[in-house]
């Protein structure tokens, strides 16, 4: 059994492999583009249910922390003209003006920085009851996105900054993403990932076995923090261009839409709701523009497809509050099971069903 | 560095208070709800903005004000116990998470319906030559609304006041804040108690919206958000739950804010970040606020 397992995941990782080679080298740009945001959307929807979902903390800075990973990526990546060409109000400070990293280590800095930010927040607030934690987490992604906008000379400012080197293609977005979906799945299955269920279940009992809250919490936001750091950075060199408005409170929404979605605690559940949810953000583009259906014409509302999605989150949290996996994970031997036909035999042999 | 006269000061002092005295209108609903259901309705902020709303068009339809604005209210009292029975009522005993989540959806579903509706473009909201008039002390000038609004404020809490401590409402609320199940053994009906209180509260954001508009005659969908974040750290400055607190929460946060880009001028930028370093900072050293209660919890 555990070597048809073993079998089967390496094929399918083979078949993911030549997909993404074909898709790398014959899609066009548009779907590329959106298979790039499925995988960095994973990415992101798993740091954020790391700390939702594994350890039932309530923290909105999400954009925030991508604020940080995108900035400084960008920041670091740009080449020295396209800098001055950026700051054209204010050049930019001295020692940022020379620097021109490779892709790699700016987006470990990134994650390490955003990973800092996330500690220096996490602290404070870890000490207090979940509902403070929201607030001050979305108070600090509001931080960081007034910062972003003042400091004129390091970040260029409402402006944004354009003309990034478009380094994210699909080899570094789903090589990061699995990589933090096997991070992930072994920070869970360990000892650490056991305390963290334990304090998401019930705090006072977790303490009470001798798990430190306060070191656990923190370690899980700072953990967090870092891969959406990561993430923020490879949006920025996916997407060229970014500007602090880019980083509002929206788009902590989809993000928590999608482990809403997936099912807050299963890892399974985020890697699927990310690619449904980046996938019908595009497809359902449609609804804010004019529709016409040869008699008539509907004008386009814009805002219209996040009422759909506000609705839709509403929806799975009144009705379907475990979400598509609930705190339920992929294993081959359940998905060979559903999709056999022939039914597994109940327990003495007897046959159930009639297939 | 510090440049300003006597009468400088005086007048960003009155702008101060007013500007506080708004906060406190809001925080005063979320002190309550959070009293009451351990939640931050985050739909709050919202509901106060289709407040200013719901006064826009009851004036822009041609209503005068004196209908108009009560109207207003009205409709606000709805619209908040409207939100309360379709996002809290059947999670009361979901997880704490679940709650949360559903009070977020619930806000960006107001938020982005409003931009569907009305349009994301702002609307200039129509003054009231009764409330705005320049009035001069001396040389400060001021509108009337700058005096009008500190004493609707104070008029409201007393009331809100006798009603929570002297009326057999109040003292249901009370029981419910302390514990649901025992309150309803003693024969409270806790859902109408808790609908009471999110009607309430959407009243005062609909006064606070209403004096809002007057004062800041540009109103748009997204308007609710920032004074709705602010509002809630003016209610945990002030001890979350304590409504008295609210109040000076919101003054203190409404007068320093002024005080702090009258002073410093070199940090407008940085206006709406200034309440969220006094969050953290009174969240670090003294979490309860200025008049809360420490809450031991239950195991």
């Amino acid at each position: 059994m555990k070597k048809r397992n073993y079998y089967l995941t390496t094929i399918s990782l083979i078949f993911l492999v030549i997909f993404l080679y074909f898709a790398h080298n014959y899609m066009d740009a548009y779907i590329v583009r959106i298979l790039n945001l499925c995988a960095i959307y994973t990415i992101l929807g798993l740091s954020m249910n790391l700390i939702n979902g594994f350890t039932g903390l309530f923290s909105l800075g999400h954009a925030g922390f991508m604020a940080i990973g995108a900035y400084v990526t960008a920041i670091l990546t740009l080449s020295v003209n396209s800098k001055i060409q950026n700051f054209f109000l204010e050049p930019i400070a001295a020692p940022l003006a020379n620097v021109e990293w490779p892709f790699f280590p700016a987006l470990l800095l990134a994650g390490v920085l955003s990973a800092i930010a996330g500690f220096l927040i996490g602290a404070p607030a870890l000490r207090l009851k979940g509902d403070y934690l929201a607030i001050a987490t979305l108070g600090f992604a509001e931080i960081i996105r007034v910062i972003f906008t003042n400091t004129q000379n390091i970040t260029n400012g409402a402006l944004g900054l354009k003309g990034i080197p478009a380094y994210t293609n699909l080899w570094w977005s789903f090589g990061i993403a699995a990589f933090t979906v096997l991070f992930m799945a072994l920070l869970i299955n360990s000892s650490y990932g056991r305390a963290l269920k334990a304090i998401r279940e019930d705090e006072i009992a977790a303490e009470s076995m001798g798990i430190n809250l306060f070191k656990h919490k923190v370690m899980s936001f700072t953990i967090g923090a870092f891969f959406a750091g990561i993430g923020g950075g490879l949006m920025a060199n996916l997407l060229g261009t970014i500007d602090p408005a880019m980083f509002k409170f929206t788009l902590t929404f989809n993000i928590l839409l999608i482990i809403v979605l997936g099912g807050m605690g299963s890892i399974t559940g985020t890697v699927i709701s990310a690619f449904i949810v980046t996938i019908s953000q595009e497809a359902l583009r449609f609804l804010d523009q004019p529709m016409d259906l040869g008699l008539f014409v509907i004008p386009g509302i814009s805002g219209m497809r996040m009422v759909v999605f506000s609705v839709l989150l509403m929806i799975v949290v009144l009705f379907y509050r475990h979400g598509l996996m609930g705190t339920n994970e992929f294993s081959w031997d359940k998905f060979l099971n559903a999709i056999s036909l022939k039914k597994p035999l109940s327990k003495g042999g007897k046959y159930n069903g009639n297939a | 560095m510090i440049n300003m006269t006597w009468e400088m000061f005086l007048q960003h002092l009155a702008n101060g208070i007013s500007l506080g005295s708004l906060y406190a209108l809001i925080a005063i609903g979320y002190t309550m709800v959070y009293g009451i259901l351990r939640l931050i309705n985050f739909a709050h902020g919202d509901i106060f903005m289709m407040a200013t709303y719901f006064a826009f068009f009851g004036v822009f339809f041609g209503l005068p004000w004196y209908i108009a604005f009560p109207i207003t209210i009205i409709l606000t009292i709805l619209l908040g116990m409207g939100v309360e029975i379709a996002a809290y009522r059947s999670l009361r005993d979901a997880p704490k998470i679940s709650i949360m989540i559903s009070a977020i959806g619930a806000s960006f579903l107001i938020e982005n319906l409003a931009i569907v509706i009305f349009g994301g473009r702002p609307k200039a909201f129509p003054t009231e030559e009764l409330f705005t008039k320049v009035v001069y002390i001396g040389n400060i000038s001021v509108q009337r609304l700058t005096f009008i609004i500190p004493i609707v404020t104070i008029i409201l809490l007393v009331m809100l006041l006798y009603l929570i401590n002297k009326t057999k409402t109040g003292m249901a609320m009370r029981a419910v804040s302390k514990d649901h199940e025992t309150a309803k053994l003693m024969g409270v009906n806790i859902d109408r108690t808790i609908s009471t209180t999110f009607g309430i509260g959407s009243a005062l954001a609909a006064i606070g919206g209403i004096m809002w508009g007057l004062k800041f005659p540009q109103i748009q969908p997204l308007m609710g958000v920032m004074p709705g974040l602010k509002c809630f750290i003016a209610a945990v400055i002030g001890g979350i739950g304590n409504i008295t607190g609210a109040v000076i929460g919101g003054f203190f946060l409404g007068v320093s804010e002024i005080m702090l880009v009258a002073i410093f001028q070199g940090l407008t930028g940085y206006r709406d970040a200034f309440a969220f370093i006094i969050l953290i900072l009174v969240l670090l050293f003294k979490p309860t606020g200025i008049m809360g209660e420490k809450i031991s919890e239950k195991v």
